[in-house]
């Protein structure tokens, strides 16, 4: 080591080239073999921790809930999925009884720095969106993050009307934002004075994911009411 | 800070603690920027960014000092980069597994901890020509200068930007944060400020500025790295 | 504007989340390339062209990799495919464009530990890019880099011109100035999002 160092001019035979690939070869091993170990072992530790955040966001817009199943919506057809499933993803959940207490649906939309991302529960009975967990979002502190914290804002969630027309093709009224202090009806959200950005995010996202998912919802909700029932009547005492 | 073991005394104080202060990897080599910048807008995520820092640099200096007679000098930037790119690996889940909170804070910024160019530069200008020992413990010191950096960074702009440390609430709730702080322009203008702090204490001290050419370490480094 | 049309991912990584300026990538060579224009500029290229490349491989290596459910093996494939592509790079321009190659010639090998690439290559395999949604994300961010380091470069030259107190010298003034360029970009937020 010390030799080369110090006679930066000579130059050191070219090892084999067996000796090379060996040598990386045999890094590589070591390598796969230290990332594979550690990966089989954290894997059933990771999917539980994303388990429990899905989870906590699903009974924190659905507080009646104690469980939920999984959907899939896939070419107008809403199907029973797991987690790991790729696509447009929707929760159901359910209380003690397995009585059907509303959806968790994702929505996304470009804020004013990146995209939101937002978890909303929806009771379709009612067409009411009836709150929002943020999943994902950069906004700026004390401005965009005013979302998950501004009463006022939080407020226009009671029960934002997000019904589907009777023809089940599109929303009667299309959601939007308006200027604080002008909301006059159950479709519009009252924006938050100096983040009307996100606000208008926040309304364009609903808009979005209500037109396009709302009606295919209404369309299988009787599937959506009874699959806990059903999941339960083919597995017998399985939870 | 921590005694490290005395095997190799008297050196070893001197091999660990030059890392922590007078060699900072941070303030005086400026290696390493992006994590300092990016991930430094609160103290625990300054502290979480640089344990998982610390890992990668021990453990890839210990091996690279183990396999040292081992690896042909042809080859050896592509195996300190399939090292290094492993425990990245590691931590990269391990973190997953502590925390999901920790690991959507970080980001992304986990995985470029492998092109981190004080791990590499430290790995090819000290554990390749060093005992496992000597590596081990100034990787350690190393990488404690590290955390220290991104502690002080993120220790500031969160106080200013959120009037909090470690999610605690030091500033009454009248103060009106400095939103900037914790925002990027923040990290440039911190990192700027105590680099400029230091300056002004060292050249009182001894006539000299620490971070003499400091913009030039970083690209000398990632050269020797090639 | 949409947030997936390649118009607005493009935007969006020049300017927006510029990759220097708002997510901090690729600062070595910021910092340390950034005294002269016309040297920063050709670093600015070279990068660029770098990461055009080799987001392009990522994404190929990616389709492979999801395929055989390999995604662990991920952050290894992606840094021997930056190193590889960066020395692929070098070869090609030193046998077809040697004018090119003595212009970006030094800064080639310097941009393998550059995260902005790997940062690129991250980023669209994160957000589930398509094709040429990641070539538009590379583009924009290649052109991001390029023009951070090029203004960065302009003001430092300017500076050489004036008197500064000592301390300021070396690093600490670039923070400075990258901090006053950060928060002039900031003003780019929002774009796009009223449309």
């Amino acid at each position: 080591m010390a030799d080369r160092e110090n006679e930066p001019n000579k130059v050191p035979p070219l090892p084999s080239s067996f000796s090379l690939i060996s040598t990386l070869g045999a890094v590589a091993m070591l390598s796969g073999f230290l990332v594979v170990l550690v990966y089989e072992y954290t894997k059933p530790i990771i999917a539980e921790n994303q388990r429990l955040a899905t989870e906590r966001a699903i009974f924190k817009v659905l507080p009646k809930a104690s469980s939920r199943l999984t959907f899939l919506i896939n070419e107008g057809k809403i199907q029973l999925a797991d987690d790991k499933t790729k696509g447009e993803l929707i929760y159901a959940g359910y209380d003690a009884n397995n009585n059907f207490v509303g959806l968790a649906v994702n929505a996304a939309e470009q804020g004013y720095q990146d995209i939101v991302k937002l978890l909303y529960g929806y009771q379709p009975e009612t067409g009411c969106i009836t709150g929002y967990d943020v999943l994902k979002s950069t906004e700026t502190p004390g401005f965009g993050t005013k979302i998950t914290t501004d009463k006022e804002f939080l407020a226009n969630f009671n029960c934002l009307d997000a019904k589907v027309n009777k023809e089940q093709s599109e929303l009667i009224n299309v959601i939007k934002t308006v200027r604080h202090g002008t909301k006059k009806n159950p479709w519009e959200i009252d924006a938050i004075s100096g983040s009307t950005i996100t606000s208008n995010a926040v309304g364009r996202m609903f808009n979005k994911s209500g037109q396009a998912l709302h009606p295919i919802i209404a369309k299988n909700l009787d599937l959506l009411k009874t699959a806990k029932q059903q999941k339960r009547g083919n597995h017998g005492q399985s939870d | 800070m921590a005694n490290p073991t005395k095997k190799e005394a008297p050196f070893t104080m001197d091999i660990f603690t030059a890392g922590l202060w007078k060699e900072n990897p941070v303030f005086v080599m400026m290696l390493g920027l992006c994590p300092v910048l990016a991930v430094t807008n609160s103290v625990e995520n300054s502290l979480a960014m640089g344990l998982a820092s610390v890992f990668v640099l021990v453990c890839s200096n210990a091996l690279v000092s183990a396999l040292r007679d081992f690896i042909p000098k042809q080859v050896r930037i592509t195996t300190y980069i399939i090292i290094i790119a492993t425990f990245v690996t590691l931590v990269d889940y391990i973190i997953q597994a502590i925390s999901l909170d920790l690991y959507n804070k970080l980001g992304a910024f986990i995985q470029l901890i492998v092109v981190n160019c004080l791990i590499l530069g430290r790995a090819e200008a000290y554990a390749s020509k060093n005992s496992f020992g000597k590596s081990v413990i100034s990787a350690l010191g190393m990488g404690l200068g590290f955390t220290l950096a991104l502690v002080m960074l993120g220790g500031v702009r969160e106080l200013l930007g959120a009037g909090q440390l470690l999610g605690y609430q030091v500033f009454s709730l009248d103060f009106e944060p400095w939103v900037v702080m914790i925002l990027p322009p923040g990290g440039f203008i911190v990192l700027g400020s105590w680099l400029l702090l230091i300056n002004y204490f060292e050249q009182r001290k001894t006539g000299k500025l620490i971070a003499e050419d400091a913009a030039s370490h970083c690209t000398v480094s990632q050269s020797r790295g090639l | 504007m949409n947030p997936e049309s390649l118009s607005f991912i493009f935007l969006n990584a020049f300017l927006i989340n510029n990759f220097v300026l708002a997510l901090f990538l690729g600062l070595c060579p910021f910092v340390g390339v950034s005294a002269k224009r016309d040297t920063a500029f050709n670093m600015g290229l070279a990068t660029a062209f770098v990461m055009f490349v080799s987001s392009t491989c990522a994404y190929a290596i990616n389709l492979v990799l999801t395929a055989y459910e390999l995604e662990f093996l991920r952050l290894i494939s992606y840094i021997a495919l930056i190193a590889s592509s960066v020395q692929l790079v070098e070869m090609i321009l030193k046998k077809f464009s040697p004018a090119l190659f003595r212009a970006l010639g030094i800064f080639l090998p310097l941009i393998t530990t550059n995260c902005a690439i790997l940062g690129v290559a991250l980023f669209q395999t994160s957000r589930g890019y398509d094709f040429l949604q990641s070539v538009s994300f590379s583009l924009g961010g290649g052109a991001g880099f390029g023009l951070a380091i090029v203004l960065m470069a302009g003001l430092r030259e300017k500076l050489e011109l004036s008197n500064l107190p000592n301390i300021t010298q070396a690093a600490a003034l670039s923070m400075m100035l990258a901090g006053i360029l950060s928060l002039t970009f900031m003003g780019f937020a929002g774009l796009g999002t009223t449309a």
